[in-house]
């Protein structure tokens, strides 16, 4: 059998080396952006100067070949689904008999005046990084509109070259409809710690050119004028399907794919970022553009194809960032703002940054998420006393077993643990200690 | 020039974040450094000699204020984190000019150490140049005129102790790294550097209580051993404890920490590695053919020393110097001009800039080998990756003075368990997702 994949990504990768885990199938990967796979998450890191391009590669060029993983480096013209062929920009023809979109998605724009000129740009993938790079020459100053996670990185890769930003968030607080409050707070300090102009509650207006066609100014919603020499949109992504608009499949904002990532083609299956959900787990989303639901559906896709049925089933919710030197991680359920089901026990160090919250059920008092900003803990424990509706209050008197930083690092559990205490009139403390093999025992029980 | 991605990293072309833009009190700073160093240097080619206790202490205490107040203004208006922005762009530390300029210079100094001393100033009966420059301070703390020996180690030491203040600046969101580095401070001081001179100034034998066989490669020499003898009570201990520290504390150790608490917590290689050669560390090459090299390489090195003191231990018990056929003083005897003096030395300092601050530990110290080989297959250390958390970046990996592809584990969530892994903890520190922890326990 021959499985074609377009697109190189986490999701496409994954997906390849998962078929070639299980199957001596043929493989053949062909992307546009690069000829080997790398990580699209480390392009702010190539841009600060900590890493070449080449330290972002998944595995050494070797390594494909090694494992006959055939990639081909060009665009896909044409799908035929009749024939199962894929006709490519350099005159190639592939025969298959699964394909594999994984084609990404498209930085968002707003239909904003001058969205359109030289110097204005989204973040994605390397051609954009090339780009910014470029446009880095002679930059005065830069303007970033939208307040998430490729946003803040483009300020933090500005910060890095010394190059001054003004940074426009529509929330009243960073990242908010997303963090809650407290958090999103230590986020807008932890910008402007950085120097950069963070402009909260202030949209885009309008992008003004000079006669070059070259961005020269903004205009925000509060009226005002700001000169600048890049403007970066970072609104969101779509998912990338305008390979698939001349093929009969269904599709919505996404490519629709059943519980198997199957698309109503039965050949043809899409996974990462480009996918809508038909039917999406109760409480998430049908289209998750992260690194971690890309590599699943990867994995899924390839066990598929490989003949192990598996449904894609995400599990527990978690995902990471970071925000300049900020470390977060999340695993569970956190929203943003307060629900009348969910209570909430937060900490804060008064001087540096660090947060734990822990929210658990009022009535049953199950813990339901964990949110953790500058502390490391534990996928695997925090995800277990999840799955088990464990009390809160034995979460409490074990929590050390979930803290992951270094060595000799303060552990302020007990601190959490006080504000758990003086709300609830209780006396919990702690009973565990982060030692390896407690851990491995509570994994293990 | 561009690099692998097109990304202009030319001096020439110097953009605005390239410039250092100093501040005036980094200016002054500098200005103190470099006036410290012009005046060993100015001493070193006038030859004279004269009032060497002066300039000793005038260009000491220069270079240590200016290199002080130089990191102190650097960081400490700078927010906690990771501070590695602009490393591949950046001449000295991308294998650009300067760290050519630099590297010429760190090996030419090592070939004069070890085999034109009289270049630097040694002589008979009166020391000259640098080294006479170090007389004073010889005589304070072990009674003798330096050494070209002494002037190294001083040297050693001060740059250990001012690089170990930038990286404690550096790294003062991190408690692992601050502590390490206290530590190898302190041996380097202490034990390496201050209590050998004192035990000479009471008349006891020269020994650095840390420098473990097969490192300290002379250790079963016959003049070491003799000089031991001779050395009385106080000398059978030395040399019990040199036996002692092989057999019994290393594995120990070893087995409940891993070797960093020797290569990254004590040994002085390693503190020089951890301090000075922190701005270069992600030089090592990470490929898995110099994984290859490294093993061929250190592993011979280690069957090099073992055979070397093997046949002079036979050669002391049996009297005949052919062992193996070999002449074992011929053997000890490459063996000090290639792996004591060239390897470790030359090469293992002189290429900081190219290779990266660990070519000597990674590649060629017996000690690591050994310590690797215990780490590997007898000690509870490992590694361990946080869940599905990692996002592939290579940050982990590009940052590993050991050159070992952390990335190729953490992104399939194995635990990382890797005879050369001298522990720093630096891969942990520079993720960005939380995902590396060193652990002590299965």
């Amino acid at each position: 059998m021959k499985i074609a994949i377009i697109g190189n990504g986490i999701a496409g990768s994954t997906a390849a080396l998962t078929i070639r885990k299980w199957s001596n199938h043929e493989v053949v990967m062909i992307s546009n952006e690069t000829e080997y796979p790398y990580s699209r998450t480390a392009l702010m890191y190539i841009y600060m100067g900590h890493l070449k391009y080449n330290h972002t590669k998944l595995y050494e060029d070797a390594f494909w070949n090694k494992n006959k993983i055939q990639r081909i480096f060009a665009s896909v013209l044409k799908i035929d689904t009749i024939n199962k062929t894929l006709h490519l920009t350099n005159n190639q023809a592939i025969d298959f008999d699964k394909l594999i979109i994984a084609t990404g998605s498209k930085s968002n724009k707003f239909g904003w005046p001058g969205q359109d000129l030289k110097g204005v740009q989204g973040l994605y993938n390397i051609q954009d990084l090339k780009l910014m790079d470029e446009s880095s020459k002679n930059l005065k100053h830069a303007v970033i509109v939208g307040g998430g996670l490729i946003g803040i990185e483009m300020a933090e890769m500005f910060h890095s070259r010394k190059i001054p930003v003004t940074y426009l968030v529509r929330e009243d607080d960073f990242w908010n409809h997303v963090l809650p409050d407290e958090e999103s707070d230590m986020i807008n300090k932890e910008i402007r710690d950085h120097h950069v102009d963070l402009r909260l509650m202030t949209e885009l207006k309008e992008i003004i050119g000079d006669e070059k066609g070259h961005v020269q100014a903004v205009v925000t919603s509060k009226g005002e004028r700001i000169a600048c020499q890049f403007v970066g949109l970072t609104v969101g992504v779509s998912p990338n399907i305008d390979i698939a608009k001349e093929i009969n499949i269904d599709k919505n904002r996404g490519l629709l794919v059943n519980e198997f990532l199957q698309t109503s083609d039965k050949n043809i299956y899409a996974i990462g970022d480009c996918v809508e959900l038909r039917s999406p787990t109760p409480g998430r989303k049908a289209t998750e553009p992260m690194w971690y639901t890309s590599k699943l559906m990867g994995e899924v896709v390839g066990k598929n194809i490989c003949g192990k049925i598996t449904e894609y089933q995400p599990g527990i919710w978690y995902n990471s960032a970071k925000f300049f030197d900020i470390e977060y991680q999340v695993y569970g359920d956190i929203p943003n703002k307060t629900m009348p089901h969910i209570e909430s026990i937060f900490w804060r160090h008064p001087d540096r940054n660090h947060s734990i919250r822990i929210n658990y059920h009022r009535l049953d008092k199950n813990v339901m998420g964990f949110n953790l900003l500058g502390i490391r803990y534990r996928h695997t424990v925090c995800e277990k006393w999840i799955k088990e509706k464990t009390h809160i209050e034995n979460v409490l008197q074990n929590l050390s077993l979930a803290n992951f930083d270094p060595e000799f690092f303060p552990e302020y559990e007990g601190k959490l643990i006080k504000e758990y205490n003086a709300l609830n009139n209780s006396s919990i403390h702690l009973q565990s200690t982060r030692k390896l093999s407690l851990v491995q025992n509570f994994l293990h029980a | 020039m561009k690099n692998d991605l097109g990304i202009h990293i030319d001096p020439s072309m110097s953009p605005a974040y390239l410039s250092l833009n100093l501040t005036v009190k980094q200016k002054l700073a500098i200005g103190l450094l470099s006036t410290g160093l012009l005046i060993q240097f100015i001493y070193w080619l006038s030859f004279s000699g004269d009032h060497a206790t002066q300039w000793f202490i005038a260009s000491i205490v220069l270079a240590i204020t200016g290199a002080s107040w130089y990191i102190y203004d650097t960081y400490r208006n700078e927010p906690w984190g990771i501070k590695n922005n602009l490393n591949w762009f950046s001449s000295l530390t991308n294998r650009g000019v300067w760290a050519w300029v630099l590297a010429v210079f760190l090996t030419g100094f090592y070939v004069l150490l070890y085999w034109y001393p009289a270049l630097l100033g040694l002589g008979d009966p009166e020391n000259k140049g640098l080294v006479k420059l170090f007389d004073p301070l010889s005589k304070v703390l072990n009674g003798n005129k330096a050494s070209q020996w002494f002037m190294y180690g001083t040297i050693y030491t001060l740059i250990i102790l001012i690089m170990g203040i930038k990286f404690i600046f550096k790294y003062r969101h991190n408690r692992y790294q601050i502590y390490r580095t206290l530590s190898v401070m302190f041996f380097q001081t202490i034990i390496a550097f201050l209590l050998p001179e004192i035990l000479q100034s009471f008349h006891l034998p020269y020994n650095d209580f840390k420098n473990i066989w097969p490192l300290n490669y002379y250790f079963f020499f016959d003049w070491h051993i003799d000089e031991m003898i001779q050395a009385g009570t106080f000398g059978y201990f030395i040399l019990f404890w040199g036996i002692l520290s092989f057999l019994v504390i290393t594995p120990i150790l070893t087995y409940f920490w891993g070797k960093r608490w020797y290569c990254s917590w004590v040994c002085g290689c390693g503190g020089l590695a951890e301090t000075a050669g922190d701005p270069f560390r992600h030089l090592s090459d990470k490929s898995t053919k110099a994984w290859k090299w490294e093993k061929y390489i250190i592993y011979s090195v280690l069957g090099f020393a073992v055979i070397m003191t093997l046949a002079v231990l036979a050669t002391r018990f049996i009297g005949n110097s052919n062992v193996f056929f070999f002449s074992s003083y011929d053997l000890s005897k490459w063996y000090g001009f290639f792996i004591g003096a060239a390897f470790s030395g030359v090469i293992g300092v002189g290429f900081y800039p190219l290779m990266g601050s660990r070519v000597w530990c990674r590649f060629g110290c017996p000690m690591a080998a050994y310590l690797g080989i215990l780490q590997k297959k007898k000690s509870k250390f490992r590694i361990t990756t946080n869940g599905g958390q990692c996002i592939s970046c290579g940050n982990c990996s590009t940052y590993c003075e050991m050159g070992i592809d952390v990335k190729a584990y953490a992104q399939r969530g194995e635990d990382i368990v890797r005879a050369s892994c001298v522990g720093c903890g630096i891969c942990s520190a520079v993720c960005p997702r939380g995902v590396l922890r060193l652990e002590n326990g299965e």
